[in-house]
């Protein structure tokens, strides 16, 4: 059990998906705009990555690792290069689903996710989380907490940084630093700030 | 015919410096920072970029009369991994080492929004030609940021230029230390920030 709450202490703070591995940056800069959209942003990642986390854990271990497909009679196969174009297709296909299973029976959820549901096929650290998964050779359960603990450290990245940017409407930022540019030293800092995690075991 | 090729032009030499894809489109800065602590790994996902993102964006315009509209973002993604793959395996067999270091950040190239961005916003209304030249100055003006953060990354963090020692001994016996903070995570923000601001600066141009 402490194995499992460590990783998702590590996932979400230590080793932020966004902060120190840069995954997921593009939404994060066009949606931290505004507080609620952000926290709508939030939810959508942490539901999408624990759905997607083990999904892919389970395809990439029964369908494509080396030698993965013993089970069906062809030992020798090693279809472990069909990774990418397989997961993205994988996380496709889920969004959609999701999408719709949300639309007939939670409409509020769905309304409240929105416009993000779609955005999030192509957000990086969906993909990013099931690469680094194979990558790091986790087992199915580690992979759902991982996928969670991933989605928690996004969502609680996005929202602080939604929250300085709202304060930030009233200071003086130089004029042709406005906009990306504030907002990368901003993320500096909070990746800093994040930092002072690491280091920590549970 | 002198106004067609000045177009082909611009569509190459804009996004180098005037429309930038990093620093004034904002796209593709997920994979922009965690490849750029050296500058061998930064050059080695440049070219990747290259030859992704110029022949995908010919791929997609030479068939932007045959893809339905409902289903076009599912096909352009299925072009780009396909040729995300190609790259990989490509790395995986001749630069086996620098691929070990660009881990899954190859794989990523599929989810860059750089490269849907561009297919979407370029390839899907313009002639093939046009299209490999959005392409490829695009991911050249997206490699130029990325060189010159690694530049920065690699000569404050670690002492080196592409591998090389610069900072001599003598500064370290004389007490000058590297600074840790720009090989972590931070610094790549910090350093992209300021790149951000000076090119503004350069360009002329300020948001909102």
């Amino acid at each position: 059990m402490e194995h499992y709450i460590s990783l998702a202490t590590k996932a979400m703070f230590v080793e932020n998906i966004l902060l120190a591995y840069f995954l997921g940056m593009c939404s994060f800069l066009a949606i931290s705009k505004k507080i609620d959209t952000s926290i709508g942003l939030g939810f959508a990642v942490v539901f999408v990555l624990t759905i997607t986390a083990p999904a892919n854990w389970a395809i990439h271990n029964y369908f494509l690792q080396d030698s993965a497909l013993a089970w069906a009679g062809f030992p020798d196969v090693d279809l472990s290069f069909l990774n990418f174009i397989v997961f993205i297709a994988v996380i496709a296909a889920i969004v959609q689903l999701v999408e719709m299973i949300l639309d007939k029976f939670s409409p509020t959820l769905y309304y409240n996710l929105g416009i993000f549901l779609p955005l999030i096929a192509v957000n990086c650290s969906i993909l990013g989380g099931s690469l680094f998964l194979v990558e790091r050779e986790y087992t199915l359960l580690e992979s759902t907490v991982f996928g969670f603990g991933s989605g928690m450290g996004f969502f609680l990245a996005i929202v602080s940084m939604a929250s300085i940017r709202h304060r930030l409407r009233y200071s003086n930022v130089p004029a042709k630093l406005r906009g990306l540019g504030i907002t990368m030293l901003l993320t500096g800092l909070l990746s800093m700030a994040f930092m002072a995690f690491s280091g920590i075991d549970l | 015919m002198g106004l067609l090729e000045k177009k082909s032009k611009q569509a190459f030499t804009d996004p180098l410096s005037a429309n930038n894809p990093i620093t004034l489109q904002v796209l593709g800065i997920c994979s922009a920072l965690a490849v750029t602590v050296k500058m061998d790994t930064a050059v080695v996902m440049t070219l990747a970029v290259v030859a992704v993102l110029s022949i995908s964006n010919t791929l997609i315009s030479l068939l932007r009369n045959l893809i339905p509209g409902k289903v076009r973002i599912i096909v352009q993604l299925s072009i780009i991994a396909s040729l995300v793959i190609f790259t990989d395996q490509i790395l995986k067999a001749y630069f086996y080492d620098i691929s070990k270091q660009l881990t899954v950040f190859v794989g990523l190239i599929i989810t860059n929004c750089i490269v849907m961005g561009r297919a979407e916003a370029f390839a899907m209304q313009n002639s093939p030609g046009k299209s490999f030249l959005d392409g490829l100055g695009n991911a050249l003006g997206y490699g130029g940021i990325l060189i010159v953060v690694s530049f920065f990354r690699e000569i404050l963090g670690s002492g080196t230029i592409y591998g090389f020692q610069i900072i001599p001994d003598s500064a370290y016996a004389a007490g000058y230390e590297n600074m840790g903070l720009m090989s972590l995570s931070p610094g790549a923000f910090i350093i992209l920030g300021l790149i951000v601001w000076v090119h503004r600066i350069s360009v002329d141009i300020e948001e909102e």
